[in-house]
């Protein structure tokens, strides 16, 4: 129960410190706001510019979490497609480990030539977001129970029923686990690819926004939008934390809590 | 409700399987079996006794069908027999329930269970749990699902790889002597692989010693003290002059298996 407690508080206290030190450091130094704003100007900001940031905000968490959908459904069926053929996973993974390896950055200027800008954008949140899902899942389709497959071969399951009540309910814990890390990296892909598109001048999402506010020195919608697009990152790993501990509190180690 | 095969509980009158010359060599040089002859009465408990190593699982997954002899032959007299298989250990889905578990068998056969998971989880005391997950239970009650599941179909055949051999002390008792009476219940016939020579002969009509590497019949030992057998035989001298013949065959076979 204490612990608890310090793990909430802690974390706040520290927050409260480092707010109250910048503040002191912008006053003290009397730092310009087109260097470094204070933070009750970008709480300001945050709300004079409320109606445009939380557009950008929707834009970026829809293609945030159409890359997600996408690299979760992508990532699992190719997990299951490598675990059924092997010859599959022998003629892909590799590429899709040279998919995963080769910087995202650097993946999409070129993406933006070849397609219009909101598909661009998906492909880079689904390229960087679909490795760790194939890569978990993967891991979890092979590590399924020996004594268990040979169980429900005694009793003359079909493929289909192994893989279905067997392998995938195994699977789902590093599965979640997938799920949980291609969150967080669906919304880092999305906001690559509106920086790399922010020079091309066309979009609408907070990643354009900081890159368009930074172009005209409004460093405090800067702030405003980086804090936003954090706070996006955090609730999207809340989130995928919570749906991971309903799914595995009845049976996982992982989501028991260990008493006294 | 199913119909009993019929039964008079004599050996030697109708084989339900018999090995002849059966041969296992793994692709990693290690010869398990060599030249194992077995014939298994209908309705006989039977076990398989020998140092770990000495192929006696082996023989078991081959009798399954989970694993085919690279010489020799399994035959089945009357026809191939449904089996009933419990692992060493208890094997059970974690993410499922214990009526689900008990019921694979069913749902995997894509029937009904018709109430014979409730009867099956009466059969070994578990009637109140069926809702219960298997890391919520106790490492002698998850045995006793996996062997409700193994008997929930009522499977002419009962194979057990050394089932007990991880409980303690007072929880085998226990489950011997409720094996014990579900086997005089329902009258099947069991194969019992076990490394315990006070657990062969408390359990076995007739015990099988077996050679350590490569695995055969050492010997064949009948134990024919009267079921039902409980704590009084367990105490008695008889039990203990049976146990002394089957240690000094086994110490005998382990001695030939060196020597070879």
């Amino acid at each position: 129960m204490n612990q608890r407690i310090l793990r909430i508080c802690l974390p706040v206290f520290v927050l409260g410190v480092v707010i109250f030190l910048w503040d002191l450091v912008v006053r003290g130094f009397a730092i310009p706001p087109f260097v470094l704003p204070g933070p009750g100007l970008v709480l300001a900001t945050l709300i004079s510019d409320a109606g445009l940031l939380w557009h950008s905000l929707l834009v970026t968490l829809t293609l945030t979490f159409e890359g997600f959908a996408l690299a979760a459904v992508g990532g699992i069926a190719l997990a299951v497609a490598f675990n059924q053929w092997r010859l599959a996973e022998y003629a892909l993974y590799p590429y899709a480990v040279i998919l995963q390896v080769t910087p995202i950055v650097a993946i999409a200027p070129l993406l933006l030539i070849y397609l219009p800008q909101p598909l661009a954008v998906l492909a880079c949140a689904w390229i960087v977001a679909f490795f760790p899902v194939l890569a978990n899942t993967t891991l979890g389709l092979n590590s399924v129970d020996h004594n268990l497959v040979a169980l429900f071969e005694l009793y003359k399951a079909s493929r289909w029923q192994i893989l279905w009540n067997l392998k995938l309910p195994s699977a789902l814990p590093q599965m979640l686990t997938g799920l949980r890390i291609a969150g967080g990296l669906s919304l880092i892909g999305a906001v690559v690819a509106e920086i790399a598109a922010g020079s091309a001048g066309a979009g609408s999402g907070l990643a354009y926004r900081i890159a368009e506010s930074g172009y005209r020195l409004n460093i405090p919608r800067m702030f405003a939008a980086l804090l936003l697009l954090s706070l996006a990152g955090v609730a999207i790993f809340f989130a995928l934390s919570a749906i991971s501990y309903l799914a595995l509190r009845r049976w996982h180690e992982s989501a028991i809590d260990r008493e006294g | 409700m199913s119909a009993l095969p019929p039964n008079d509980n004599s050996p030697g009158n109708s084989p339900i399987v018999t090995l002849r010359g059966v041969e296992k060599n793994f692709s990693n040089g290690i010869r398990a079996l060599d030249g194992l002859d077995l014939d298994v009465q209908t309705g006989e408990f039977v076990s398989l006794l020998g140092p770990s190593g000495c192929g006696k699982s082996t023989a078991l997954r081959i009798i399954a069908g989970l694993s085919g002899p690279s010489a020799g032959i399994v035959e089945w007299p009357s026809g191939a027999a449904q089996i009933g298989f419990v692992f060493q250990e208890p094997t059970l889905m974690p993410w499922a329930d214990v009526s689900a578990n008990v019921g694979l068998p069913f749902r995997l056969a894509g029937k009904d269970d018709g109430g014979e998971v409730v009867q099956a989880l009466e059969r070994v005391g578990l009637a109140g749990f069926s809702r219960s997950y298997p890391r919520e239970l106790s490492g002698g009650m998850k045995m006793r699902v996996s062997i409700a599941r193994a008997l929930v179909t009522r499977p002419p055949l009962l194979l057990m790889d050394e089932p007990f051999a991880a409980l303690d002390e007072i929880t085998r008792f226990k489950l011997n002597n409720d094996l014990l009476a579900v086997w005089q219940d329902l009258r099947r016939t069991v194969i019992f692989v076990t490394h315990s020579v006070f657990e062969s002969v408390y359990l076995s009509q007739r015990i099988v010693v077996m050679t350590p590497r490569p695995g055969r019949v050492f010997t064949e030992i009948v134990i024919d003290a009267p079921y039902p057998r409980d704590e009084r035989f367990r105490t008695s001298s008889e039990y203990a002059a049976f146990c002394r013949q089957v240690a000094e065959a086994l110490a005998q076979a382990m001695a030939s298996g060196a020597a070879a």
